[in-house]
């Protein structure tokens, strides 16, 4: 077991390089729904319960179901109505259950990316082979279901291991090439795009997807009010986009549906949509496309930059 | 059902003041009025936890708050912590320096030697350091082994100094736990403060085997990640309560007694996007306000020290 993961080096956030998004943006803005399938009847995992009641565990089971039966039209349309595509992470064995809602995001051009197979199967316990041979997996359905080729990976309920993100990359390069398997939401430690360290050696970047502004964590264990939820959006981009003057930043809203979707919360989250995209120099785009533009533009540069400091401080 | 013996009510301690010789029961009315320099009221103490929780957490005897809570390897836990450290701390310095703060980090060993970069940037401020430990998930604790706990006050005490080229004089431990010997081992090097008795509002004298330290008020009640992700307060309320907080000790100031507003904030709590404009509020405020002296633990252990 190790003190530090080893993906990123440490890069003060100042005296950066300047990231300049496309038209001169100041903030590179997306909304990452999470469309989920958890199962009413998983297998047991030694290091995770998947519910706390034993099955059938109607309380987190149904309320899920409800945002792909009621809540996903609700948020799509919304986003639609502010002209955001929206990056889903995908419990790719959605589109097994329910290939309508898996149309419905083709048809707006929304990128598909790997959330694992079931919200309700963790990677805890897994051989480098069954790890491996789920994230396959879920490539393989998410090119057959929609014609993509996967670029993004959140391990499924947050759970990874030591191998996740060299699996994930490696895998995407063996199916599909390079441009497949190319960036990851599973760390939180910046507001810009990182370089990550591979075995492989592959061009591959962190992006910020920021869990303080995922509804799941903001109404389930910050337990805040819908209207202080739509505050702290506010206030969060507010600030991205001041420092965004001085190189660019990444703003990401992660959302469930069975959480933002709700009648009680929505209003708030509109009016933070339209109070976002309602500024001039917001870039509205994919994780995919934030990654692509920084692995062309600006990886080489940041990495440049990183180990310079490193080797002038002696940084861990 | 078990049942108790006798000794269950026997009171051997009960006796008048505190049922231990670390201090005198003294209660806040009774003590000597101090004053602060150039008639300040109110001694304004910033202390910023710097710190470094390993992904690979044992979690003796317990799990630190903050910590990992998943699974290993919890990506989730390290990485928004670490987060702090990378970012959060800039927009920190960035308001401490808009608005006159001098503040006093407080700071794990094993980050400053992970970090050279931060360190050099708080030792060309010339801000004060005191040590915080080793590490987050390396806790002092009653019933831990004396010797054990020796080297570790040792190692983390050597090596900031080393690291940081400064005396040190202050300690906090790791989520503010101790052993029964922990003061003692501070003691025998050369610590003169710690802040780990959260039992006041102004400093006191506390004994140990080997000389007396100063206890210094840091209360855990105002620490932005105790009202943030314990208490699960808003942002703007823990503003809201630091404003009233600063108000009231004014008011009790203006009697002639000087007071102490000490804050224990984290970049990785207030240094978010959306919560660092209200540490810029706190800031403002207080940075600006006529009767805040704004200035390091160490000035304030030594004013009050000097009027004993």
């Amino acid at each position: 077991m190790k003190e530090d993961p080893g993906y990123y080096d440490y890069w003060p956030y100042e005296n950066r390089p300047k990231i300049k998004w496309p038209n001169g943006a100041k903030v590179a803005f997306w909304v990452a729904p999470n469309i989920e399938f958890y199962e009413l009847n998983p297998p047991d995992n030694p290091f995770r319960k998947p519910w706390p009641q034993p099955s059938p565990a109607l309380p987190g089971y149904t309320s899920r179901d409800w945002g792909n039966r009621v809540g996903h039209v609700r948020q799509m349309e919304l986003l639609e109505k502010y002209g955001i595509r929206g990056s889903i992470s995908l419990s790719t064995a959605l589109c097994d259950h329910h290939p309508e809602i898996i149309e419905m995001c083709k048809e707006r051009d929304w990128e598909f990316f790997s959330h694992g197979i079931y919200n309700t199967r963790y990677t805890y316990g897994m051989t480098e082979a069954q790890e491996r041979e789920m994230i396959k997996d879920s490539f393989e359905t998410i090119y057959k279901h929609t014609g993509q080729k996967c670029a993004g990976y959140l391990a499924p309920a947050l759970s990874h291991s030591e191998n996740t993100l060299d699996l994930f990359a490696e895998v995407g390069t063996e199916l599909f090439g390079n441009e497949a398997g190319i960036y990851s939401c599973d760390l939180f430690h910046d507001d810009q795009p990182t370089p990550i360290h591979l075995r492989s050696g592959k061009k591959f970047a962190s992006i910020p997807y920021s869990l303080e502004m995922n509804d799941t964590i903001a109404y389930l264990v910050q337990k805040i009010t819908p209207r202080r939820y739509g505050k702290e959006l506010k206030d969060n981009f507010d600030r991205l986009y001041a420092e965004g003057a001085e190189s660019g930043t990444i703003m990401c809203i992660p959302t469930h549906n069975y959480q933002v979707s709700n009648a009680h919360r929505i209003k708030a989250y509109e009016e933070a949509l339209e109070y976002i995209t309602g500024h001039s120099d917001v870039w509205v785009t994919t994780g995919k496309e934030i990654a692509q533009y920084f692995l062309d533009n600006y990886y080489d540069v940041a990495l440049a930059d990183i180990e310079t400091k490193n080797k002038k401080y002696g940084n861990a | 059902m078990a049942t108790l013996n006798d000794d269950y009510l026997q009171y051997p301690e009960r006796s008048y003041g505190m049922d231990h010789d670390r201090y005198e029961w003294s209660m806040l009315q009774d003590r000597k009025a101090v004053q602060w320099p150039d008639g300040k009221k109110v001694a304004l103490w910033i202390n910023v936890g710097l710190q470094f929780f390993p992904l690979n957490q044992k979690g003796i005897p317990f799990k630190v708050p903050g910590g990992m809570t998943k699974p290993y390897p919890d990506l989730r836990h390290y990485s928004l912590r670490d987060y702090g450290n990378r970012v959060g701390i800039y927009r920190f310095l960035k308001a401490f320096d808009a608005y006159n703060i001098t503040p006093t980090f407080a700071m794990n060993t094993r980050l400053a030697e992970r970090i050279p970069y931060l360190v050099n940037t708080i030792k060309e401020r010339g801000d004060e350091i005191m040590c915080h430990g080793y590490d987050m998930d390396k806790l002092h604790y009653g019933g831990q082994n004396l010797s054990e706990e020796k080297e570790l006050v040792k190692k983390s005490l050597d090596g900031l100094r080393n690291l940081t080229g400064q005396d040190i004089k202050g300690w906090i431990s790791p989520a503010k736990n101790e052993s029964e010997n922990t003061p003692d081992i501070l003691a025998a090097n050369e610590i003169e403060y710690f802040c780990d008795w959260v039992n006041d509002d102004m400093p006191y004298d506390f004994k140990t085997k080997n000389g007396t330290l100063t206890a210094m008020p840091l209360p855990t009640e105002l620490d932005d990640n105790f009202i943030i992700n314990n208490n699960l307060h808003s942002s703007e309320d823990w503003a809201d309560q630091v404003e009233d907080a600063f108000e009231f000790l004014l008011k009790e100031s203006n009697t002639g007694v000087g007071r102490i507003l000490a804050l224990n904030i984290h970049p990785w709590v207030l240094g978010q996007p959306h919560r660092i404009q209200y540490l810029e509020r706190v800031l403002e405020k207080l940075g600006g306000h006529p009767d805040v002296w704004s200035t390091s633990a160490k000035n304030i252990l030594n004013a009050w020290k000097s009027q004993k």
